[in-house]
């Protein structure tokens, strides 16, 4: 740096200033590089985001309303999104009716009723180590469990079943984290008016955390959203030219519509599949949009 | 915490039988969670057993090839060794892009970082972290390989599908997770610590790296076990950019397959249930679980064990 830095360094007293100019410019280098280490993460979103943009943004302005209502093509400029899209929400909205309920249950009961015992260690460690298990592996519970044993068959049912097992660790970290957040002070005064245990969870508890708890479920579901590995493992179609009636319907999703559209060799394919990453992104983009909503508009500061 | 209530009453009351039925509902809930690992064991472990029955476990263990066969029979080579090669090669090139990328921005965040720059930085990370697999798949394919990797390393050298674009693409959705544990470690530490090194006339730098950083390494070495366990656990992104061939290379630009891959690519195939390579997919799957599951456990006794405790 410059002489005026240097004289004021109280080290130049006895070092000398060269020491001190070293130190100060190794300072400087070691910002610099933190902050490109930085930059490099948020250039590289940057990048991909810009990369779908550009390969994608034609095809669906050319005829939006046509590219999301039709059914899939061997020709890429008729293939439509319609049976993934509609596919993607029914699963949407079933998994998150298995999964909340149970996984607001487990987290009631560990942060308020569990006893600090060996069996609620175990259920716990077994939480952490669930969320850690690859998404594939679910896949193939579901292909063992739901499709075969339980005879459903790569069907709606067993599509939303699948995901419903793999968010549930998340909804429970999460509801769990928003049900601590609530103060011991209002349990007791719940207590003090003569509620019991169950009342005061129910009347006063569960819906000072729900805004965490409904944040923490519609992350979760964006993330369910957008994995494609379970629902391939499974075996949902995704050449289908119906939409589900039923529950054992086959679905296809957005997921795997673009894993498919993105292995074909046509570029207009992969125009396609751009494409169709732009209405997934939009897509998670609104879920996260709302969970943030949520969050700041509801969550209660104590 | 369980909170009980406060136990004041004089005269006792007989607990409310709907109030235990309620308490018994929430606990089958908790216990769901033990009842999916008790079915994901099972399911893989069935499918394994049936698998080595007709397939030689030793090979299993030992085979340098994977050539799975489609018909009932053992026609095929199942040497799981390929697919563990292809396995690391990715989890351990995502790991040179990631750990380095991953803790310097979690020192700039926890060390350097205005608040106004953390608000901005924090929720882009978010993002990266929730972009779906698939799309990172695309955005490799489309953009890493021919437009960074190709220019640097000649086209010639770099094969369509190759661990590079598969290692890159992986390093950057493992970042945040490397990131946010390690920057959640550092805040930890106190600043106490901090103040001390700078009483001692240490610069910002000598703070970060030789006071933070050390009192803050369990909890980076946990991020970056948990990290590279998810990069093997990733399929989309290697199925997609990193190829399907397995093989025993350490060649970066060639095409390679890893476990999820090779997964994703027999359910793809639509092979016939009962045979040897449907059966050879759940043999894979427990390889993936043990794989994982010891790195989760492993990441969590860092955590638990080396946990500097700051009063």
């Amino acid at each position: 740096m410059t002489a005026a830095t240097d004289a004021l360094a109280p080290s130049t007293l006895r070092r000398g200033a060269s020491r001190t100019g070293a130190r100060i410019a190794l300072d400087i280098v070691f910002s610099v590089v933190l902050f490109v280490g930085t930059i490099v993460g948020v250039l590289a979103l940057v990048t991909l985001i810009w990369t779908i943009l550009d390969n994608g943004w034609e095809r669906l302005v050319a005829d939006p309303a046509a590219f999301l209502t039709s059914y899939v093509s061997r020709f890429p400029a008729r293939a439509g999104l319609k049976a993934a899209l509609v596919g993607s929400a029914y699963l949407m909205v079933l998994t998150a009716l298995f999964c909340f309920p149970v996984g607001v249950g487990a987290a009631v009961y560990l942060e308020e009723f569990a006893p600090r015992n060996r069996v609620t260690n175990f259920v716990e460690a077994n939480i952490a180590n669930l969320a850690g298990v690859p998404s594939v592996v679910y896949g193939l519970l579901g292909l063992g469990i739901f499709v075969r044993f339980l005879q459903m068959g790569p069907s709606l049912l067993a599509g939303a079943l699948t995901l419903a097992v793999m968010s549930l660790p998340v909804i429970i970290v999460a509801a769990r984290e928003a049900i601590r957040a609530v103060p011991q002070s209002i349990r007791l005064g719940a207590y003090a008016l003569g509620a019991t245990k169950w009342q005061t969870v129910r009347r006063q508890v569960l819906p000072a955390a729900l805004p965490g708890t409904m944040t923490g479920t519609i992350l979760a579901l964006s993330r369910a959203i957008g994995e494609t590995a379970p629902l391939l493992v499974i075996g949902l179609p995704i050449v289908i030219f119906s939409l589900p009636n039923d529950l054992r319907d086959p679905v296809s999703a957005l997921p795997l519509l673009i894993f498919d559209w993105t292995s074909r060799p046509q570029p207009a394919f992969a125009a396609a599949a751009a494409a169709a990453s732009i209405v997934l992104l939009a897509l998670l983009l609104a879920m996260n949009a709302v969970a943030i909503f949520l969050r700041n508009r509801y969550t209660i500061r104590w | 915490m369980a909170s009980t209530p406060p136990e004041l009453s004089i005269t006792r009351r007989k607990a409310r039988t709907g109030e235990r039925l309620i308490v018994n509902a929430l606990f089958v809930c908790a216990v769901l969670s033990v009842a999916v690992t008790v079915g994901i064991i099972a399911v893989l472990l069935v499918d394994t057993v049936e698998f080595f029955r007709e397939s030689s476990l030793f090979e299993f263990l030992t085979g340098t090839v994977w050539a799975p066969g489609q018909g009932a029979g053992v026609d095929g080579l199942y040497g799981v060794w390929p697919l563990i090669n292809g396995t690391l090669m990715i989890g351990v090139g995502s790991i040179v892009v990631g750990l380095p990328l991953g803790v310097l921005t979690a020192i700039y965040l926890s060390e350097y970082a205005s608040p106004r720059v953390r608000r901005v930085l924090k929720p882009t990370l978010e993002i990266l972290a929730g972009i779906p697999t698939v799309v990172v798949g695309f955005f490799a394919l489309q953009f890493i390989t021919p437009d960074l990797l190709r220019p640097i390393f000649g086209a010639d050298r770099v094969f369509i599908f190759n661990a590079a674009a598969g290692s890159i693409a992986v390093g950057l959705m493992i970042l945040p997770i490397i990131a946010s544990i390690s920057e959640d470690a550092m805040r930890a530490v106190p600043s106490s610590l901090r103040e001390a090194a700078f009483g001692l006339g240490s610069t910002k730098r000598q703070v970060s790296l030789r006071v933070v950083v050390p009192a803050a390494l369990s909890g980076i070495a946990a991020s970056v076990i948990l990290a590279f366990s998810r990069a093997v656990g990733e399929t989309m992104a290697v199925t997609i950019a990193a190829g399907n061939s397995p093989k025993m290379t350490l060649n970066y630009f060639e095409s390679i397959q890893t476990l999820t891959a090779s997964i994703a690519q027999t359910v793809n195939g639509e092979v016939a249930a009962g045979t040897v390579r449907y059966n050879a997919l759940f043999a894979l799957g427990m390889t993936l679980f043990l794989m994982t599951l010891a790195m989760n456990l492993i990441s969590a006794r860092i955590v638990r064990r080396y946990r500097q405790v700051y009063s």
